[in-house]
């Protein structure tokens, strides 16, 4: 897909003013906030067993070269197949490949935003197959050509009436006078169509939510039931997922479960846990003939052993978006990229470069709603300050920006320098403040004032005030 | 050289790894071998007559229908009268599994039963479950002839037949169960846990269920 991370101001602008898009993120800020706080409260062992979660995947990470191995002698005594893939692009050439022998046409594709990182849906079609995103939001931002706007609802920028104008414009069976009005009647049309395309495909693609190496087990957790339709109906199945998914043990994964769902969607359980090993066994009915693991590295070796190794903890729950107002004020497709929100702030100058994803860091205020709910306790904020510093050092920031900070940094090193133009500038800019105590209009500070006033500072500095308390509570000491 | 050994490579250089690497595969092992598991939440532990209650309690909180029969021998009755209640037709689709064979189903003169894999159009499907988890009242399936995972999605009804003394606590039980049954490191090509029946919040956030999996799910608790 094309990358607009560059341009994130500007997407934004666009975003704050679209109406549609306004009203629909009003859904993200009334559903999952209080759903998960529910969640939460209802089990008395959740900070506990987020400790647990973020331990075992800091324990995978550290070993992750031994797991791996692990897991794909697992796989392959299953009698699945592994196939690493270094990029992308290499990814994209395995999977055309393992369709090309299976003569697939049609492809059912389970929710994955691995594949849409590796822009899998385009290159298919490029070649001839047909994706087909099961899904309901993912079959309705296909229908529209769009990309998800986040990592587990991702049409969650739609309203519904938005819905219906495209399943009357592609599903032109529908006679005029049938009511779509409803979100019953749009998810009933959809599962009717897809129906008949489990049974058509030839090749099933899915994410995975944990690889288990002990068992050579990849687990989807999904609510609608179409990722297991989409696994067990044809021939062959293919799970792509990256490599830092892999946690050590089933009782490992029975940990992490307990968070994932209550962070998400503020579920104990999602509906479908499907734990799969392996194609078809002597003595089966039903399932894959074929089972294949794609496991695709796009840049994580290179996050381990950094200061950004603890973001290869996330377990893709969308709390942290769920949590963030810089989300609900511009969604996710503003980010530009495949992950939107704090995760995406984070995750996206890694995989694309901090001169494309520099933006992003910068989209925060630090308030840090999103590592207090991050379930694997990822300090995204601190994550972001890095980025933040590493534009910095690249001379990749505005030359404005980098004279301002410059010249704050000149004063920062000089104490003394710093406290005496305080001493003086503070009176100045409190009597210019006026009865108000407040400006409307500074200059260089245009882009804060034209939306809010600035308040102006008290008559005296924190400095100043520091030593009256101090000189007070000695008197009071003695 | 392979994609394999590149990536393996790399995240063993940026790891570190190498020095340490006897201390590292030895942790790896004992972990694998021991299994641990971790913190269950006190909900998961209740003595075996409270799993029954608080499993029909949490499966009934997620829009499952539980009901309770005296004996294995009650199922075929039930089954049919909860299709007639709905107004369904009366066949099922089920799978070879044993403990249903031995049902009394022939008692059911009006009832058709479908052998098999669902074909996607069947209405019902009976299946028997493996285990259930009474801590977030999740069923428990294992693929096999015995009871075809394609049963377990694809009629709009599912019908799931479970033991009371399957009922367990907590999932690590389950597991454990799962790892002694098929030996370690071993397990069924899938293990579907199923919460509820099946929906979508993907159109303005607003729960549906039956989205592509079953509209309804119908559990019959045995005895307990």
């Amino acid at each position: 897909m094309d990358i607009t991370s560059p341009t994130f101001k500007a997407n934004a602008r666009v975003a704050l003013a679209d109406g549609q898009l306004q009203k629909a993120l009003g859904n993200v800020r009334a559903g999952f906030i209080d759903k998960r706080r529910k969640a939460v409260d209802a089990l008395p062992e959740f900070e506990e067993l987020r400790d647990r979660a973020r331990d075992i995947k800091n324990h995978a990470l550290e070993h992750l070269d031994l797991y791996l191995e692990t897991y794909e002698a697992k796989v392959l005594s299953s009698g699945g197949t592994v196939h690493w893939a270094e990029t992308a692009g290499q990814a994209r050439d395995i999977i055309l490949d393992i369709c090309r022998k299976a003569d697939a046409r049609t492809v059912t594709k389970g929710k994955s935003m691995i594949t849409e990182e590796i822009g899998l849906n385009d290159f298919l079609e490029k070649n001839g197959i047909r994706p087909v995103e099961t899904d309901l939001g993912e079959y309705i931002i296909q229908l529209r050509g769009e990309h998800p706007s986040h990592i587990i609802a991702p049409a969650v920028h739609l309203n519904k009436e938005q819905v219906e104008a495209d399943f009357r414009r592609v599903h032109d069976h529908l006679p005029d006078h049938r009511d779509l009005s409803e979100p019953e009647a749009l998810l009933g049309e959809a599962r009717r169509v897809l129906r008949s395309q489990y049974f058509e495909a030839d090749v099933g693609i899915t994410g995975a939510n944990f690889l288990v190496a002990e068992t050579g087990t990849s687990i989807i957790v999904t609510n609608e039931g179409n990722g297991d339709l989409t696994q067990v109906l044809p021939r062959v199945h293919v799970v792509v997922a990256s490599i830092e998914k892999i946690v050590p043990t089933l009782e490992d994964v029975s940990q992490i479960l307990r968070v994932l769902a209550r962070s998400a969607t503020g579920q104990e359980m999602s509906v479908y846990t499907t734990l799969s090993t392996g194609p078809r066994r002597k003595g089966d009915v039903d399932g894959p003939d074929e089972y294949h693991v794609v496991l695709l590295d796009n840049g994580r070796s290179s996050m381990l052993g950094t200061e950004f190794q603890d973001m290869l903890r996330c377990i893709r729950c969308g709390a942290c978006m769920n949590h963030c107002p810089v989300y609900h004020a511009v969604g996710g497709h503003a980010y530009g990229w495949v992950y939107p929100g704090p995760m995406g702030a984070v995750l996206t100058p890694s995989l694309i470069g901090v001169d494309k994803g520099g933006h992003l860091p910068n989209a925060s205020t630090f308030c840090g709603r999103c590592e207090s709910v991050c379930p694997m306790r990822i300090p995204l904020p601190k994550m972001m300050r890095h980025w933040r510093e590493r534009e910095f050092e690249r001379g990749l920031n505005p030359a404005t920006q980098r004279f301002g900070l410059g010249l704050w940094a000149f004063f920062a090193r000089r104490p003394r320098l710093y406290r005496l133009a305080a001493a003086l500038g503070i009176p100045v800019l409190s009597l210019l403040g006026g009865r108000k105590r407040r400006f409307a209009w500074l200059p260089f500070a245009g882009g804060w004032t034209r939306h809010r006033e600035l308040p102006a500072p008290e008559s005296r500095t924190f400095m100043q005030q520091w030593r009256d308390r101090e000189a007070v509570a000695r008197q009071a000491g003695r | 050289m392979s994609a394999r050994d590149t990536i393996l490579g790399k995240v063993r250089s940026s790891l570190h790894a190498g020095a340490n690497d006897q201390t590292r595969r030895k942790a790896v092992e004992e972990r694998l071998k021991k299994a641990a598991p971790g913190v269950v939440p006190a909900r998961g532990k209740l003595p075996s007559a409270q799993r029954v209650a608080l499993f029909s309690e949490m499966a009934g909180k997620l829009s499952a229908s539980v009901e309770h029969v005296r004996k294995a021998a009650d199922v075929p009755k039930a089954v049919t009268e909860y299709l007639r209640g709905r107004n369904l037709p009366s066949a099922v689709r089920m799978g070879a599994d044993p403990r249903l064979a031995a049902m009394p189903w022939g008692k059911q003169r009006a009832l058709e039963l479908r052998p098999g894999p669902s074909d996607g159009d069947d209405e019902a499907g009976v299946s028997h479950a493996t285990a259930a988890i009474a801590e977030t009242g999740t069923l428990v399936m294992t693929s096999g002839a015995e009871n075809p995972t394609t049963i377990n999605f694809l009629p709009e009804h599912h019908i799931v037949v479970v033991d009371a003394a399957d009922i367990e606590g907590d999932l690590e039980t389950v597991l454990a169960r799962i790892r002694k049954a098929y030996g370690k490191g071993r397990m069924p090509r899938t293990v579907n846990l199923i919460s509820g029946p099946s929906r979508s919040g993907d159109i303005e956030q607003k729960i549906i269920l039956g989205a592509h999996g079953p509209r309804a799910l119908h559990i019959i608790v045995v005895g307990g």
